[in-house]
């Protein structure tokens, strides 16, 4: 890790299978000790990326640097200079704890002189101390998920890739987890994370939103919010959501309306005119609105109005629905295509 | 590295002992096919359950019935009315029926043709063939004498100087005829075959299955090191059951080995290796275990079969036999019955060993490739 060269720098990239063209032409940097967040729909292209950065898949076009070697070329150094964990938890549920431990610490080569510092090490981040002869298929999700990670980072990568890490399990992990890479960031080590979860992309030094392959905003998620929105958020509650929603899309002066919890959230020209506007729309078709006031965005509202989630015809599928639960509006299923 | 391929090696001996069904491929089919083949497979038909009726009720008629009884080959039941028999055999009670009609004694008196009428249940061909075979050989043997007896009583001087052709039999290598020393060693080619195939395919699809080969696959091991990792093993563990039920054999059945256990080891490791090249080659092919399954299954069913392991080779059409040489356990049986019963060494037994090798290089070959490319 010298200093200010990027971690991670990727140009062009392009990953087609077949017609299907998974990863659309990107290019990005992440810097030394960035948590650098990927965002994106189910089938965005987010886990392809990181497979292609990973050496796991190989790019159609385009290259990657990590580290500063470059992914094509030197896949087996790379390897060495990243950690990565991915969506599926994949250590050993017939191994036991420390055995898991062990393999992969061998896989790395990690000094005999170090290694009982680092399984020691290990253990501890993921709070498994006297569970170390526990088979690891017996434990919770939150722990398996902390040993995952601890198993990625023996070899104390200074590139860390998680695909979807915290997906699976409860808050109080999730909150845990993040806790674990906050402290792998300050220690210098860049972060490469994807999420769905909006609360997990307010963590991140920096997001880039990634749609069908494309790279669609990208910056700080407080830039996010000022920048990506084009006009004034109002949050609308009213009865009858549904109709109110139905009647809103495509009303004069609106130019996006999406269902939030038990409310709307309205993307208009001007706060200040619309706000009568919409409020007399809605009295004409017998809808009584109750409130109607103009919000800051939160990532969630710039993430929807910046990707297909606000089309009907997103690919999302049935996990992600679970996750989001009411506040998702598209409701097309579809398989991640960039998986093979 | 060799300190990567250590911990590929005890992991993968550590997933075997913690699988289940592993463990049970491990031990379960060499005990069972040992016992199976040595103790009910066998090719010799003893006991046919024959039923036998006499309406002659001669002294004739009572000494060929009672030839039958003596005979191991037979059990017979005497029944009263021949139209039982139709039922007999329906209900599987008996494969065969004599029937001695009356008159029989009368016509050998008077030096005429006896007729005997044998019906057989032929729905199982070879055992109706081979219980003919027996019934004839009693018949024959009463003919003869009763001809030699009729002979001697009106001319004796004749009867004396006729010629007589005695067959001496030398079964060598199996002076018994034993099957199980036929099946013992055969088996042991068998065994491997599952055994190898089966545990080698499923130690990688299962890995691509939960998702730890891609783990795997982002650290920096080496293809050649994985590879090595998911084989050594089932080699290891290949050799250690060959050993085993050559143990059990030799000690159990006591199927003398008579051959060098070098000779053996010699085309047991080129066997091996073929079984290997096998199922890395079903793991390119499988996305899941259950496919891994069903496609060792579409090769061990044909690799059985068609190897000379129960039905001998030659007896199959041209056609069949000739795909047979691409079958390494052909060889593999060849060299197992060839070195256990028969004793012979690598200078009659080098064209199996050099055709399994060659089937070895090739399997193991294109495996390898396909796998790698499947890695990526």
């Amino acid at each position: 890790m010298n200093g200010a060269a990027p971690a991670v720098v990727v140009r062009d990239l392009v990953k087609r299978f077949g017609d299907f063209v998974a990863v659309n032409n990107i290019s990005l940097e992440a810097r030394p000790g960035e948590i650098f967040g990927f965002l994106g729909p189910n089938g965005a292209g987010k886990s392809t990326t990181i497979r292609m950065l990973c050496g796991l898949l190989r790019p159609t076009s385009g290259q990657a640097l990590v580290a500063g070697l470059d992914v094509a070329r030197e896949p087996e150094r790379v390897r060495q200079n990243i950690g990565y964990m991915s969506q599926k938890f994949s250590l050993y549920n017939d191994l036991k704890v420390i055995e898991n431990l062990r393999f992969f610490a061998g896989m790395y080569s990690v000094p005999a002189a170090e290694l009982k510092e680092r399984i020691d090490w290990a253990i501890d981040m993921a709070g498994l101390a006297g569970r170390e002869q526990l088979l690891t298929g017996t434990l919770a999700a939150g722990w398996k998920q902390r040993l995952a990670l601890g198993c990625a980072v023996l070899h104390r990568p200074p590139i860390v890739f998680l695909d979807e890490p915290t997906s699976g399990v409860d808050p109080i992990s999730r909150r845990l987890f993040w806790e674990l890479i906050h402290r792998m960031a300050d220690d210098g080590v860049t972060v490469f994370v994807t999420t769905h979860y909006m609360d997990e992309a307010e963590y991140c030094n920096r997001l880039v939103l990634i749609d069908r392959g494309r790279i669609v905003a990208s910056g700080s998620p407080l830039e996010l919010k000022e920048k990506s929105m084009a006009g004034d958020l109002l949050l609308v509650e009213c009865d009858q959501v549904g109709k109110a929603l139905e009647e809103l899309q495509g009303a004069p002066g609106v130019t996006d309306a999406a269902i939030f919890g038990n409310a709307l959230h309205l993307v208009v020209g001007s706060a200040d005119q619309a706000i009568p506007q919409v409020q007399e729309f809605l009295a004409a078709r017998g809808i009584a609105v109750t409130r109607i006031e103009k919000i800051r965005p939160t990532l969630e509202d710039v993430f929807v109005s910046l990707t297909s989630l606000n089309r009907n015809e997103g690919n999302r599928d049935e996990g992600d629905k679970r996750d989001k639960g009411d506040k998702t509006v598209g409701t097309v299923t579809g398989r991640e295509k960039g998986q093979p | 590295m060799l300190g990567r391929l250590r911990q590929m090696l005890i992991k993968e001996f550590l997933h075997v002992i913690r699988d289940k069904r592993a463990r049970f491929l491990l031990f379960g089919p060499p005990i069972i096919q040992t016992l199976v083949f040595g103790y009910a497979a066998t090719l010799e038909i003893k006991h046919v359950p024959i039923a036998i009726v006499d309406y002659d009720n001669s002294q004739a008629s009572r000494d060929l019935v009672s030839r039958f009884q003596a005979s191991r080959y037979f059990e017979v039941r005497r029944i009263a009315d021949r139209r039982e028999i139709a039922d007999l055999i329906d209900r599987d009670q008996v494969n065969m029926a004599l029937q001695v009609n009356s008159g029989f004694a009368r016509d050998l008196g008077k030096g005429e043709t006896a007729h005997l009428q044998v019906i057989v249940d032929a729905s199982n061909s070879n055992t109706a063939l081979v219980g003919l075979g027996y019934v004839n050989q009693v018949a024959q043997g009463f003919a003869r004498d009763f001809r030699t007896a009729a002979l001697q009583r009106q001319a004796p001087a004749l009867a004396a100087s006729l010629p007589e052709i005695v067959v001496e039999r030398r079964p060598w290598y199996n002076p018994d005829l034993s099957s199980q020393w036929f099946f013992v060693p055969g088996v042991i080619g068998n065994l491997v075959l599952v055994i190898v195939v089966t545990l080698t395919a499923f130690a990688v699809v299962r890995e691509r299955e939960i998702g730890t080969l891609e783990q795997i696959m982002v650290t920096p091991i080496r293809r050649t090191e994985f590879i090595l990792g998911k084989t050594i093993p089932f080699f290891l563990i290949g050799l250690l059951d060959t050993a085993l039920i050559s143990l059990a054999g030799t000690l159990w059945f006591h199927v003398p080995l008579t051959g060098s256990f070098l000779v053996l080891a010699a085309g047991t490791v080129c066997f091996i290796l073929c079984m290997l090249g096998v199922g890395l080659f079903i793991s390119t092919v499988s996305a899941t275990q259950q496919q891994a399954m069903v496609t060792s299954f579409f090769f061990i069913m044909p690799a059985v079969i068609f190897s000379g392991f129960g039905s001998p080779i030659s007896s199959m059409p041209v056609f069949l036999q000739r795909l047979t040489y691409l079958n390494p356990l052909r060889y593999q049986e060849v060299v197992l019955r060839s070195v256990y019963l028969k004793g012979v060494g690598f200078e009659v037994l080098w064209p199996q060993m050099a055709a399994m090798a060659l089937i070895a290089a090739v399997m193991l070959t294109v495996s390898v490739l396909r796998f790698r490319k499947s890695l990526e």
